[in-house]
């Protein structure tokens, strides 16, 4: 459960850490790079959701039956 | 594993403190925690799920029941529960109708599950009337 707890934090922190380096990068007038920040950070946490949902869906064929 | 409600009513109420902050930054990564937290009760639910599943088909093979009748009411249920939480994700999102096309999906696929116990409760009541 920690472990998963952990993870809560961790898109949090990715979420408002891409935030502040957005409005640097934007200050610093490179729009394009910030726009890519964003998408590396949104793919992350994509990723990390991605896996639990595969994982809660793994558990629910098992426990329903599912072939 | 047993898992206290209040560890659950925890997680989700710091959850929500962080959804919140996270939506002024980023909405869309607000959304993504939304959807891990509610994938993560969902996990923690599903070990006491697997303990009253075991319990009916511990019940149902005592009572020599047809394999086949208690396979598909699981599996129901299971189609149930996860057109409920992908609905409800997606209605979070704004999008309403998606929403109701998964639920209606849903509720089909039973429907077809259900064929052949329907077959067979028609076949027997045709049985009856012929006698």
């Amino acid at each position: 459960m920690s472990l998963d707890v952990n993870t809560i934090f961790q898109i949090a922190g990715i979420g408002i850490i891409v935030a502040m380096i957005q409005t640097v990068l934007k200050q610093m007038g490179k729009d394009d790079w910030a726009q890519w920040v964003t998408l590396i950070g949104f793919v992350v946490i994509l990723y990390m959701v991605a896996t639990l949902i595969n994982d809660l869906f793994e558990k629910i064929r098992e426990v329903f039956l599912f072939q | 594993m047993t898992i206290d409600i209040l560890q659950i009513v925890g997680l989700g109420l710091v959850a929500t403190f962080i959804v919140l902050i996270l939506k002024e930054q980023k909405p869309s990564l607000a959304f993504l925690l939304s959807i891990f937290v509610g994938a993560l009760i969902f996990l923690y639910l599903i070990d006491q799920i697997k303990l009253v599943m075991d319990m009916l088909i511990e019940i149902a093979s005592s009572a020599h029941l047809n394999n086949v009748y208690v396979e598909t009411i699981l599996k129901i249920i299971g189609i149930a529960y996860i057109a409920e939480f992908g609905a409800q994700i997606t209605r979070d999102a704004g999008e309403g109708a998606l929403a109701s096309k998964i639920e209606l999906a849903g509720k089909v696929l039973i429907l077809v599950l259900a064929i052949p116990i329907m077959k067979a409760v028609i076949q027997t009541i045709i049985g009856l009337i012929s006698q």
